[in-house]
Parts: structure tokens; C-alpha cells; sequence
């Protein structure tokens, strides 16, 4: 009963959406306050509709009822209560629902929240919303719908997939959606500009939190996906430039990119075109990535096994509202007024240069992903994209964006002092050389790359403090002004000290951790040494350790460094019958901010020998930051979001032309 | 949620390169063994390197380029071998070819025309249009705008 009344509460919020396009857009073609008013309740109850469909899809998902085919493909009653909550999202059905709930969701925010917009602006977003919530609301209710029931019941469901019960990979979805779809705002109100035939400095500081928010979260779920392949696949990897990884990654890049420009086009007026370009652009990845992940046009570890026609369907999807978007930016954007002018060596100029620079490492990523599909098409060749190209095109990109960017927020608006920047930045150059070159000399083997990355690392970091000192007149006042100037800073200059230092700090642990991870394997009977890096693993005991679900073998292992014992890895290696699957549960010892990744491997040996076991070891240095570093940057954005808010929150301040 | 499905390829693919019963004697082969593996895709995984996978393709394909080291090949020449058995799509590198043009230039292409693009903007515009008393007024509001 409770499935049909979420079926038709879905069916129900295509219809608000429908009435919201429609009310929206009468609202503005005829002025009417009351029309615009009904579009913003029909958002709501559009909200309202897909929030019941979702807890009706979990309440079936909860109570494992498998008269409804997609809780019977991918759940079973087994699953313990978290993962069989997640279960809701973790088909291509459910997680086409948990678009919608975001999508109307952010749609029910612009239209509850933005008090302070102007109402045609506002109407037109609200409208621009409504119909990507029918377009995808469509979607999932005629081609993905979660609620279809079957005839034959079956008594258990069908997926105990064991290595996506996972608590990273069960919250990550929710994390990635809302950034995904919280670019669907920026979208609207690049549409909604366009019709309005205004961008201004207004409209960008509209944006921006809108882009804050959705960047944020995507941070989170990006790194919450990357964290579990690390830790779940089972050799010390957290990212394989593939496909999936790839889509999520692309509007972050854009989406970074528009938050950069979308602060030039606040504070000076400039670059209003192209930060509407790429507000369009950071939603049409997100599509894209969304298109890609179920289409089955990409070979990747992480993908929906989805039939080609609803992936077809994406695609149109894609086609038709980035294509609309897109006509409408070609048709409007020569009208958009110039903005303001600036030297060459001024904030403008380097934040232009960021976004130039990130839009062509969009581009690689874009390229790596999609090439071989092109060519093949073209061509019939088949060609590999894989690591190395990355390597080669997108690091250096990033290297020189990296290098550039303590710079930019240290230069003035319109006319920088490029003598200045150099002076104040000095400090943290020198230090960040001197680190460089001392992990050089001193950390064996010796590798110039990785001590160059570790340089570039500590550049970000001290180059965000650098920029920091700079706004509180550090060591030029005293002290007790220097802590007046730093209570004074409004939160978004912390955020974005904190975001720039977060990247410094990934930076940092990321190119250490490639650098020197040090890898071993041997097969080893009990009492047997296995040497890692400065850690000597003794294995000491292998015992049967059956779940409830699995039969498993624990090893019990004492590691060892310098004849102290620091950690007892207790790594498994599980097998479920149900499914025929084998899993390594990796042990990690967290030694400072570095890891000690234990694998227990298969059992060997010859007949009527001893039995031996696989075991790996891989020691991690400062693996830690890597996941700490987007946890830091995430952080600066919500920072920066909550002093956003409160800017937002008081609408006279808004209207004040800037 | 992304990270579903065909997730089985990935549980049989665990890091097989080091196993020790594969290993080379020579640690200076071993190490030129290992960097190829990663240039090289495992055919029938779903987008593998054979250094990660435990297929038993992978395995016969890193058999095949040790065997080729031990026999005292170039680096080079045992990447060509492998394309010339299975294809350009065995490398995970695309190669520098007219074919692969536009994969390896657009990147750089973009950073051209953007600076060009910038360059452009900032010559068309006078320096002296830059400091008229109306900017001069919002850069002194500005900059008191971000001091407070």
C-alpha cells in the first residue's frame, strides 16, 4: 500500500513540476505576484510529492519487501539496516529518485530562501527548475520506476553484494547527488539571467553560494568514493582516472572554475558571459556524468549495468536542456554588458588564468574519457586512455595553476603590484624550495618529481597563511591590532584560506604518498617475516572467523618497528557463498598521519606442507592528507557559505549596487 | 552509489603484480617489469592495468612481458611486441600519433587560445582608460569594502 502511495506521489510531483514551469513562467510574462507565488508552492508540494516517493521506496527497502522488483534485485533480507537503507539509492531506479529529491529539493530552496531576488529573476529560475524537475521526474516515472511490482514474489532478494556494504560507499551517493544537482540552481539562474538579459554583480553574488554549496558537497562525496576504493578494493590505489571517477570530477573542475570567476564577476563586473557559460556548463557535466555512469557506453569498475535504451534516453535529456541552454546563451550572451577593465597584472587577470587553466584540465579529463569512444567511432580503432595520459596533460596543468595561485588573491583588483606579491610571498617560496629540497636529500630513494610536488604542497599551504598575514598586517602592526584586523575578516576570506591550504594539504600528502609508498608481498607460513619499509610483519596465527553470511579466515599479524611492537593488523579474507565472492577486509594502521595497509591474501602451499598465506603489506606515507586535504577544502566552503548566507539572509545589503 | 556493479572484476583484481611466485630474480628487471605493467590494460577486465589484476590473462600477459625482459628485449621493443599481438588498445598511453592529434593538443590548444583570448582583451582596452575618476571611486569603496 505504502509502495503504491509513493508511486503516486511520484506521479503526483511531475504533475507540481508541470504546474511550477507553467505558473513560473505566467508569472513573469503577465508581472503577476500571485501566479510566480503558486509556481513557488508547486515547487514545494513538488518536494514535498518526491520526498513521500523516497521514504516509500525506503520503508519497502527497510522491510525488505520484495514485491517490488527493485528491492528485490538489490537488497536482501540479510543486509544489515544501514545498508538496506542505502539500498534505496544504490540501484540506477533509486538513485535516479534521489536526483529528483535533490533536484526538487534545491528547487523548493530557490523559491523559499530567495527573498532578497528580484521577482522576474526569481520566477524565471523557479520556472527553469520546475521543468528539469518534469524532464527528470519523467525520466524516473515512465523508463526508471522504482515502485513497479512483480507477479511471482520471491522470498529473498537477490544482492548481498558484500563489498558495497560499506558505510563511505553507503553515504557517498547522498553527498554526490546534492552536489551533482545543486549545480541544476546555477543552471536556472543562468537561464533565467539569460531571459532576463541582465548579469550583473548582483546575479553573481546570487550564484555564488548556490556553486559554493553544490562544490562542497561534491568535495565530500568525491572523497568519501575515493576513500572506499582505497580501503575496499585492496591495494593502497584512491584514484584510477576512470570513467566514473572522471564524470564526478568534471564538475568539480568547472564548478570551481565558476566560483572563481563568479567572484570577478561580483566584485568588478567583468567576465559576466563567461561565468554564464559556465554556470550551463557545471550542470551539463553533471548530466553528462549521470548519462555516462548509466549508458553503458564506458568500460569502468564502478558502473550501472543499465540497458542501452534508457540510456538513450539520457542522453536526449542531456542533449535537449544543455542544447536549450546553450541556444540561449548564443542568442543572449552578445548582449551582456562589458564589464570592467583591468591590467594585465591584476586579480582579474590571475583568476582569469585559473579559469583558463582549469577549463583545459576539464578538458583533459573530458578528452581521457571520451576519446577512445570518438576514435572508435570514427576509426574502428580501438584505443587505451589511461593513467599516463593524465599524467602527462592534466599534472602539469594543475602544477601551474598551483604555482600561480597564492599569487592571485595577494594582487590588487584592476592594477596589482606584481614587485609586492613577489615581496610578501618570498618567505613561503624560500621555505617551500627549502622542504622541497630537503625531503630531496633526505628521503631515500630520492625522486625529484615527488619532492617537487611535496614543495608545491607547502607553497599552498604557507601561501594561503602568506595572504592571511597580508590582510591582518601581521609582524607590521602589533599584535593586538593584527588581532583586531583577523576577528574583523569576514568568514569567507577563512574559507578561503582554509579551501587553498586543503588543497596544499592534499597536494602535499598526495605526491608523498606516490612518491614513497613502499609496496611487499610474500607468501608466509605462521611465525613467518614479512618486511615493509621499516615495519616487520610477523604473522602470527590464521584462524577461522566465520559471519553470518561468510565463512573468513582472520590472520593475526604483530607489527613491529624498531623492536616495538606499534599495531596488530587482524586483516581477513572472506568468502561468500551466496554469491561465490572472495573479499579482503584491508587492516589499516593509522601510524601518525601515515598508513600501514595490511592484506590478507589466499592460502598457498604445497600438499602435506605447512600452509602458507599471501600477505601484502604497503606502507602509506601521509595517505592520511589525501582524504584530509578535501575534508580541509570542503570545510573553507561551508565556511565561506555560512558568512554567504548571512549576507544573503539580509536582503537590504544585496540590493546595494556593488 | 556509483561505484556498483561489475564490482566482481574488481574483487578478483587485488594488486597481483607483486605476488612473489611470479617475480623475477633480477630486482633491476623486476622493476622495468612492474613500470610496463602499468602502461598495460588487462583485455578482459572492465579498465585495468595487468599490474592490478588478478585475471588469468593478466597473469599470462605479465609472464609474457618478463619472459620478454628476462630474454634481454628493450623497454620499447617489448611495448611494440605487445601492440603488434593485441593493438594499440593495449597501452594505456595513447600514442603520439596524427590519430591521437586532437586528444594530446586540444588541451594545450585551449590554454592558447585563452591566453591569446586574454592577451587580446587587455591590448584592446587603453592603459589610461584604466584610472578614471569613477573606477578610482569604486576601487577606494571596494578596497574598503574587503579591509572591513
Amino acid at each position: 500500500m505504502i509502495v503504491e502511495f509513493g508511486a503516486f506521489a511520484l506521479v503526483l510531483a511531475l504533475g507540481f513540476s508541470v504546474g511550477q514551469a507553467i505558473l513560473s513562467g505566467l508569472g513573469r510574462w503577465r508581472r503577476s505576484a500571485i501566479l510566480a507565488g503558486a509556481g513557488e508552492g508547486a515547487a514545494l508540494a513538488a518536494f514535498l510529492g518526491v520526498a513521500m516517493a523516497f521514504f516509500a521506496l525506503m520503508h519497502a527497502f527497510i522491510g525488505s519487501d520484495f514485491s517490488v522488483a527493485n528491492v528485490a534485485a538489490n537488497s536482501h533480507s540479510e543486509k544489515p539496516l544501514l545498508y538496506r537503507v542505502a539500498g534505496t539509492w544504490g540501484s540506477h531506479e533509486g538513485s535516479m529518485l534521489l536526483w529528483c529529491l535533490a533536484l526538487t529539493g534545491f528547487g523548493a530552496s530557490v523559491a523559499g530562501l530567495g527573498r532578497g531576488l528580484p521577482k522576474g529573476l526569481k520566477a524565471l529560475a523557479v520556472m527553469t527548475q520546475g521543468l528539469l524537475g518534469v524532464v527528470f521526474l519523467a525520466y524516473t516515472v515512465f523508463a526508471s520506476n522504482p515502485f513497479v511490482r512483480l507477479i511471482d514474489i520471491p522470498v529473498e532478494g537477490r544482492s548481498l553484494n558484500p563489498l558495497l556494504q560499506d558505510p563511505a560507499l553507503a553515504v557517498h551517493p547522498p553527498f554526490l547527488y546534492a552536489g551533482y544537482v545543486g549545480l541544476s540552481v546555477v543552471f536556472s539562474f543562468a537561464v533565467a539571467a539569460l531571459i532576463e538579459g541582465r548579469v550583473d554583480a548582483a546575479w553573481a553574488r546570487w550564484v555564488r553560494p548556490w556553486a559554493l554549496a553544490a562544490w562542497s558537497l561534491l568535495t565530500i562525496g568525491i572523497m568519501l568514493g575515493s576513500f572506499w576504493a582505497y580501503y575496499e578494493l585492496g591495494w593502497g590505489g584512491w584514484w584510477f582516472w576512470d570513467p566514473v571517477e572522471n564524470a564526478s570530477f568534471m564538475p568539480w573542475l568547472i564548478a570551481a572554475a565558476l566560483l572563481h570567476s563568479a567572484i570577478v564577476t561580483e566584485k568588478r563586473g567583468a567576465l559576466a558571459g563567461w561565468t554564464v557559460f559556465l554556470a550551463l556548463s557545471a550542470f551539463t557535466f553533471s548530466m553528462l556524468g549521470a548519462f555516462l555512469v548509466r549508458s553503458g557506453v564506458l568500460t569502468s569498475v564502478h558502473a550501472f549495468a543499465v540497458d542501452p535504451t534508457r540510456g538513450v534516453l539520457l542522453l536526449m535529456i542531456l542533449g535537449l536542456t544543455a542544447g536549450a541552454g546553450f541556444a540561449l546563451f548564443a542568442w543572449r550572451a552578445p548582449s551582456l554588458a562589458p564589464g570592467g577593465l583591468f591590467a594585465p597584472i591584476s586579480r582579474e587577470s590571475a583568476l582569469v588564468l585559473n579559469n583558463i587553466l582549469l577549463a583545459a584540465a576539464t578538458m583533459t579529463v573530458l578528452l581521457g574519457t571520451l576519446y577512445p569512444l570518438m576514435r572508435e567511432a570514427a576509426t574502428g580503432e580501438a584505443i587505451s586512455v589511461g593513467p599516463p595520459y593524465f599524467n602527462l596533460t592534466f599534472v602539469p596543468l594543475l602544477g601551474a595553476l598551483m604555482l600561480l595561485l597564492p599569487m592571485g588573491p595577494l594582487l590588487a583588483w584592476k592594477r596589482g603590484d606584481a614587485k609586492a606579491v613577489v615581496q610578501r610571498l618570498a618567505f613561503a617560496a624560500v621555505l617551500a624550495l627549502g622542504v622541497g629540497a630537503l625531503v630531496f636529500a633526505l628521503v631515500q630513494p630520492s625522486k625529484a618529481f615527488a619532492s617537487a610536488g611535496v614543495a608545491m604542497g607547502v607553497w599552498l599551504i604557507l601561501g594561503a597563511v602568506a595572504e592571511l598575514f597580508e590582510r591582518t598586517r601581521a609582524f607590521r602592526v602589533s599584535a593586538g591590532e593584527s588581532w583586531r584586523r583577523l576577528t574583523g575578516l569576514p568568514r569567507g576570506a577563512f574559507g578561503m584560506t582554509l579551501a587553498h591550504m586543503g588543497l596544499g594539504v592534499f597536494v602535499l600528502g598526495a605526491c608523498f604518498e606516490t612518491g614513497w609508498k613502499v609496496e611487499a608481498a610474500e607468501t608466509l607460513p605462521v611465525g613467518g617475516m614479512l618486511k615493509v619499509g621499516a615495519y616487520e610483519l610477523t604473522l602470527a596465527e590464521v584462524r577461522g572467523a566465520d559471519g553470518p553470511n561468510y565463512d573468513a579466515e582472520r590472520a593475526t599479524i604483530h607489527a613491529v618497528k624498531a623492536g616495538r611492537e606499534v599495531c596488530t593488523p587482524t586483516p581477513e579474507r572472506r568468502f561468500y557463498p551466496a554469491g561465490g565472492q572472495t573479499t579482503s577486509e584491508v587492516f589499516i594502521c593509522t601510524e601518525g598521519l601515515s598508513h600501514l595497509y595490511v592484506v590478507l591474501g589466499e592460502r598457498r602451499g604445497v600438499v602435506g606442507g605447512p600452509p602458507v598465506w599471501l600477505v601484502r603489506g604497503y606502507w602509506n606515507p601521509l595517505a592520511l592528507l589525501i582524504f584530509l586535504g578535501p575534508v580541509i577544502m570542503a570545510l573553507g566552503g561551508a565556511l565561506s557559505l555560512s558568512d554567504r548566507r548571512l549576507r544573503l539572509g539580509v536582503g537590504r545589503r544585496s540590493e546595494k549596487p556593488a | 552509489m556509483r561505484k556498483l556493479l561489475a564490482i566482481l572484476g574488481a574483487v578478483f583484481c587485488l594488486a597481483a603484480a607483486s605476488d612473489p611466485s611470479e617475480r623475477l630474480g633480477d630486482p633491476g628487471q623486476e622493476a622495468r617489469a612492474r613500470a610496463i605493467f602499468r602502461d598495460v590494460r588487462c583485455l578482459v577486465c572492465q579498465n585495468e592495468s595487468i599490474d592490478d589484476s588478478q585475471a588469468e590473462l593478466a597473469g599470462d600477459l605479465r609472464k609474457l612481458v618478463r619472459d620478454e625482459i628476462k630474454a634481454g628485449r628493450t623497454d620499447a621493443q617489448v611495448r611494440a611486441y605487445l601492440v603488434s599481438r593485441y593493438g594499440e588498445f593495449v597501452l594505456l598511453t595513447p600514442a603520439f600519433s596524427w590519430g591521437n592529434a586532437v586528444l594530446w593538443g586540444a588541451p594545450l590548444a585551449v590554454v592558447l587560445v585563452g591566453v591569446g583570448l586574454l592577451a587580446a582583451s587587455l591590448r584592446k582596452r587603453a592603459p589610461d582608460a584604466l584610472l578614471s575618476a569613477d573606477d578610482d571611486e569604486r576601487l577606494a569603496r571596494l578596497a574598503k569594502e574587503d579591509a572591513g
